[in-house]
């Protein structure tokens, strides 16, 4: 076993499927030379040239636009927004062209567009969002939001030897967290699945990316007040495991969804949707949703913790479900 | 491509889209599109410098560029139909087909959406060493979207093997082309750049093919992008409905006395490389080509529901 790093964990990832397929083709602003603005890609590019680790010019859209005639000429380009903000540039080519490659031409579309969303930096406004709400309604591209080592690199690789376009969220608060990982890297996940990340039978909470990871603190948490907690991590929010989370919500009855983002208009909204449609009559509780507030991301330390969902808030919500009458 | 051939394919293109036009008016295909006409010579022009392994893509004007190509018309026009034996079985429509076994790589319906699109097939055709050249088309309205300035400058950084052939016809759907570019010449924006930018007569068959092939060649050897601004006229109204409020009959009426298909027509007899007979020999033959593409699209079955639902994602 080894105590790694996700951001390590990402890059070694990247390494290696460069060296299995000469396909696989890095793109994106600051990733050679300096390596990447979070430090991702440090290293690959004296490792494969510059030719497949690609500096760009700053231009999401030309970038993802040219990744996917890129992926339909033949490679396998893996692109890296900087920040998921950056995102709005390039929404056009992701949702009127990457999405509708296969559905409507027949066309393969392999690419992988990385980006870390989030906040719990000081960012501010345009550098901590979680925009993955826009693309979660659009049929044709797969959305993998990961809060694990393991589980980052085998979906990496997933995504990577997926012949669709995949959105793959590295939420920047996991890059420098340490993990336990095995030796050698896991092998490749197959996109879709979620997983339950912690067994427990009073109450479900349904999490992706670093909510997970504070889902997984409350649990821990609130175990010591005898309250056991199931946490699903999707994982993979398009396409999205109703499956799992249905097993689980009909075991335990009382289900929390935290979403990072705004409240409004969010994944967590179209959960509840589901589970009220097919688990009604297995709940004790109605559908619970904690998600951030309806306001932009602020910069301000005392601002930004009160907008987001934090280990005391989630705790709290969790905590409130689970002993409600 | 011989001469006689290429007619052939101008005549094509212009029945195929007349042929459209006349069944939007009796109620026969639904949705939209956008014709050629006063284009055609154009398209084929581009298609005759091309060698089999060139990519191309298209705009939502774009039946003409896929027929230059070597598309088959009915499967083309079945997409107007909605008919299973389209290129992109029914779900298309006019704007979105795709047969890269011809090296055809569509449009997807957004103005200028293909410019990057096309920019990276030709950096697969670089990586690859494939000795592919991507010619994108598109019009002079789609010059103003950004994303063709940021593909530019990234296909003459990275000296990828790209033309940029913009089709100028004179209007963005109804804003004629000096209300919408403070400088109405495309091609000077190249220079920007760097990257050579030319001013052709796009009505003129053989100029368009020669241009093409000059720096089709030029790109196939490592020397990088142009852009090649050809100038041409829409004899037809932006897409079906459009009642041309934007320019005056007489302007159409002048336009429609240089009709480049019946200046080319004209050029192959005075040349003697086809006789009047031949022509109308040819004509025939694609009349007939398109009558048989009607009744074939008629006859097909429906877009299949099922295959579509099972098809979102690729296996």
């Amino acid at each position: 076993m080894r105590n790694i790093t996700f951001t390590q964990i990402i890059r070694e990832t990247l390494e290696a499927e460069m060296q299995r397929d000469q396909t696989v083709l890095l793109m994106g602003e600051d990733i050679g030379i300096y390596g990447g603005a979070f430090g991702v890609t440090r290293g690959l590019i004296e490792i494969f040239g510059k030719e497949r680790v690609r500096d760009t010019p700053i231009t999401e859209q030309a970038i993802t636009g040219i990744a996917i005639g890129a992926a339909v000429g033949g490679q396998r380009p893996v692109i890296e927004i900087m920040f998921m903000d950056f995102i709005t540039l390039a929404v056009d080519q992701l949702i009127n062209m990457a999405a509708k490659l296969h559905p409507i031409y027949g066309q393969p579309c392999p690419l992988v567009l990385r980006t870390p969303p989030g906040a719990g930096r000081g960012y501010g406004a345009t550098h901590s969002q979680s925009l993955e709400r826009i693309f979660f309604g659009v049929p044709g591209l797969k959305i993998v939001a990961p809060s694990d080592a393991e589980d980052a690199s085998a979906l990496l690789q997933g995504a990577i030897r997926d012949n669709n376009p995949v959105i793959f969220l590295e939420h920047k608060l996991l890059y420098p967290m340490r993990f336990q990982v095995g030796d050698t890297l896991p092998g490749p996940s197959e996109l879709g699945k979620a997983k339950i990340a912690r067994r427990g039978e009073d109450i479900t909470i349904i999490a992706w990316s670093y909510m997970t990871v504070l889902a997984l603190r409350a649990a821990e948490q609130l175990a010591q007040e005898d309250i056991q907690v199931e946490v699903v991590d999707l994982r993979t929010l398009a396409p999205l495991d109703t499956e799992t989370i249905l097993a689980s919500v009909k075991a335990t009855g009382r289900v929390l969804i935290v979403e990072e983002a705004p409240l409004t208009g969010g994944i967590a909204a179209e959960i509840a949707a589901r589970i009220n449609e097919a688990a009604f009559e297995y709940l004790d509780y109605p559908v619970k949703r904690h998600a951030g507030a309806d306001l932009p991301v602020p910069s301000a330390k005392n601002l930004e913790s009160a907008c987001t969902p934090s280990l005391e808030s989630i705790t709290k919500a969790a905590s409130d479900l689970a002993l409600a009458e | 491509m011989l001469l006689q051939e290429a007619y052939r394919r101008m005549l094509l293109i212009r029945n195929f889209e007349e042929t459209i036009e006349k069944l939007f008016l009796e109620g026969r295909v639904m949705g939209t599109a956008h014709t050629c006409i006063g284009q055609e010579t154009l398209s084929v022009g581009v298609a005759a410098a091309l060698q089999p392994c060139d990519a191309m893509t298209t705009t939502h004007r774009g039946h003409g560029h896929f027929l230059a190509r070597g598309a088959d018309p009915a499967r083309a026009m079945a997409e107007l139909f909605g008919k299973s034996i389209g290129y992109s079985k029914g779900r298309g429509g006019s704007q979105m087909m795709m047969d890269s076994s011809i090296g055809f790589y569509g449009a997807n319906g957004i103005t200028g959406g293909s410019i990057p699109f096309a920019t990276g097939i030709a950096l697969d055709a670089q990586m690859r060493k494939t000795g592919r050249v991507a010619i994108c088309m598109f019009g002079d309205g789609a010059s103003n979207q950004g994303v063709f300035h940021e593909s530019l400058n990234m296909a003459a950084l990275w000296n990828l093997p790209i033309l940029y052939v913009i089709e100028n016809n004179g209007y963005a759907m109804s804003t004629a082309t000096v209300r919408g570019l403070a400088n109405p010449c495309v091609a000077d924006r190249a220079a920007a750049l760097k990257v050579p930018g030319i001013r052709i007569d796009g009505n003129d068959f053989e100029e368009v093919r020669e241009c093409v092939r000059h720096h089709a060649d030029k790109a196939r050897q490592g020397k990088g992008p142009a852009v090649i601004e050809c100038l041409t006229y829409r004899l037809s109204g932006h897409s079906r409905g459009d009642p041309r409020v934007y320019r005056s009959r007489e302007e159409e009426e002048n336009a429609w006395k240089k009709d480049p298909v019946k200046t080319f027509e004209k050029t192959l007899i005075e040349r003697k490389i086809a006789s009047e007979s031949e022509i109308e020999l040819i004509q025939q033959q694609t009349a007939q080509q398109i009558e048989e593409a009607v009744q074939r699209c008629e006859q097909a079955p429906e877009a299949s529901l099922d295959e579509f639902q099972n098809s979102l994602f690729s296996p």
